[in-house]
């Protein structure tokens, strides 16, 4: 593997005691990345590894900062993490729990446009629980994207959207990937929209990194039987052996 | 909430502390047509404090509740459902009755020590985010525990006269105290609501879940414990001087949510005024109140704030089974 570029996240002896082992990884600007792997198998936990939630060990840098040492004012140009989970406690109005997600800038400019590329202008003044589960999942990926932040990790994106909104979800984070030098790192469990949107593939089994390339190379190799259970027919995805 | 709004507010609360230091009127008009010095005497010395730790207990009761609720990601926390006046008292009666320190300093302190006691066990029965039920449940639990306690530290007392010693502040009063326990009510209240006010951010962000509080760098973990100590600093100085008060610390955050967008760490602020309000309205109803006697305060804010209660729990259901 080539020499770190400045806009690389690193990260070295990433791992949460029990849950995820000593994980190194390199992560670069301009491409999508999927995480996969079986129920158990460790997405969340390098999702968490890298937004420094549980205590991990190890070592994560962009451009030679650990985003996880910084202040809250500071940490959201650098990281933002969306939970698979989409609970809020809170009936907030919309717009204010998008904003939430740049405590330090408090720009409305920003919030209004991420809103607008999702679709949420119409619904930006309404109380949460008078949203639809699709436009919640929608502001609140919002609210992951708005402080424009260097990485995103985002968990399972496009749950709860239908397929028109998940094909527009997917493609804006593409946008955000290769167009704008975000680094993207997003866990999927739907194999067909990784093989479909994914420049790069990371595939998680037992808390470790099994594997990391195309996603053409390795969704036809053997790993999928051995991880997942399942081999691709020209019918799709089917149990293997 | 708005500028106006707050402004409002304060005026309002600067108004209700000029009316609280003249009511009742009419023994003060006819005192400074005769004798004014005694009428200074009057307000200064009983009325002034009465009206001090109504604002500053009402306010601190306001901000905690804010506080806690936001803590436990629900609207049904606050320091008297929670059982962290009740452990307050508790407190404070084993510290003077039990143990003999009766010293203000030393009722603060065992105050302070049983309110930190019962959220801390709060906290290990209901757990960070507590479902409304468990939250109740354990609440009641604590509130019932330090009750019988309390009766039990009173019953063993050495002090044959302690149940009707105790009786009087155990019911909530602001009535007889001196400046002197104004201040040592004042000092840790006003101290603890400040620093609660920093915490509204990261409070608001929990609105997020805890999972995402951390990725935006705040230390949930310390953040709870800081809630949790400020909560009981403040609460528990207030009790140490004027007992349990109930409600004022439910009532008053549901308020400045809906006049300021919903953030439950933002309300902290506005919560302070409303509690403040709140209570100085309820002190002077007891005043006022033409059933020929001042009433209780602890009585007055449970005729007000349990029915808003029993509405609360309603609108919750109602929500929940839409």
């Amino acid at each position: 593997m080539s020499a770190p570029e400045p806009h690389d996240v690193v990260a070295s002896d990433l791992a949460l005691p029990g849950r995820l082992d000593p994980t190194a990884l390199t992560l670069r600007p301009g491409e999508l990345i999927c995480l996969i792997g079986p129920n158990g198998s460790g997405k969340t936990s390098l999702l968490h590894a890298l937004a420094g939630i549980g205590q991990p060990r190890g070592e994560v840098r962009i451009g030679g900062v650990d985003p996880r040492s910084l202040p809250p004012a500071l940490r959201s140009a650098y990281l933002s993490y969306l939970p698979a989970t989409r609970d809020i406690a809170w009936p907030l109005i919309a717009r204010d729990l998008v904003a939430l997600g740049d405590p330090g800038a408090g720009d409305m400019h920003k919030v209004e446009r991420v809103l607008a590329q999702l679709g949420l202008e119409k619904v930006a003044d309404r109380r949460l629980d008078r949203l639809s589960t699709g436009e919640r999942s929608r502001i609140l990926l919002a609210r992951a994207l708005v402080a424009g932040s260097r990485l995103l990790l985002l968990d399972e994106p496009t749950a709860n959207l239908d397929p028109l909104w998940q094909y527009r979800a997917i493609t804006h984070v593409q946008h955000l990937a290769r167009r704008e030098g975000r680094v993207v790192l997003v866990a999927l469990h739907d194999l067909d929209m990784a093989a479909r949107c994914a420049d790069r593939l990371l595939i998680m089994n037992q808390g470790r990194l099994a594997a990391d390339g195309p996603p053409n190379e390795l969704l036809d190799s053997p790993i999928m039987a051995s991880v997942f259970g399942v081999e691709r027919s020209a019918d799709g995805w089917r149990p293997s052996g | 909430m708005s500028l106006r709004l707050l402004s409002l507010l304060l005026a309002l609360l600067v108004a209700g502390a000029l009316v609280s230091l003249a009511l009742p009127w009419p023994p003060i008009r006819d005192l400074l047509g005769r004798d004014q010095g005694l009428a200074a005497t009057i307000i200064v010395e009983i009325r002034l404090p009465r009206t001090l730790l109504a604002l500053i207990y009402g306010g601190m009761l306001g901000a905690s509740g804010a506080a806690i609720q936001a803590l436990f990601a629900n609207p049904l926390a606050s320091p008297d459902l929670t059982g962290t006046t009740s452990g307050a008292a508790l407190g404070a009666v084993v510290t003077a009755y039990l143990l003999g320190f009766s010293a203000p300093l030393a009722l603060s302190a065992g105050a302070v020590g049983g309110a930190f006691a019962a959220l801390l066990l709060l906290l290990a029965l209901a757990g960070p985010r507590a479902e409304t039920a468990t939250l109740l449940l354990a609440g009641l639990a604590i509130s019932a525990l330090a009750g019988a306690l309390t009766t039990l530290a009173l019953a063993l007392s050495p002090s044959p006269f302690a149940f009707y010693d105790a009786y009087e502040w155990l019911m909530g009063s602001l009535v007889d105290r001196s400046l002197a326990q104004a201040t040592f009510a004042a000092v840790p209240a006003i101290v603890s609501a400040a620093l609660l006010l920093r915490l509204a951010g990261p409070l608001d962000s929990l609105t997020l879940g805890e999972e995402v509080a951390q990725s935006l760098g705040h230390d949930v973990r310390r953040l709870r414990l800081e809630t949790i100590c400020l909560t009981a600093v403040g609460v528990g100085a207030c009790v140490a001087v004027c007992g349990a008060v109930g409600f004022i610390g439910l009532v008053a955050p549901v308020f400045a949510r809906r006049l300021g967008g919903g953030h439950p760490g933002r309300a902290i602020g506005p919560a302070c005024v409303i509690g403040a309000l709140l209570l100085l309205g309820a002190d002077m109803v007891s005043r006022i109140a033409p059933v020929g006697r001042v009433l209780p305060l602890g009585v007055i804010t449970a005729l007000l704030g349990a029915p808003f209660f029993l509405w609360l729990v309603a609108h919750m259901r109602w929500r929940l089974s839409r």
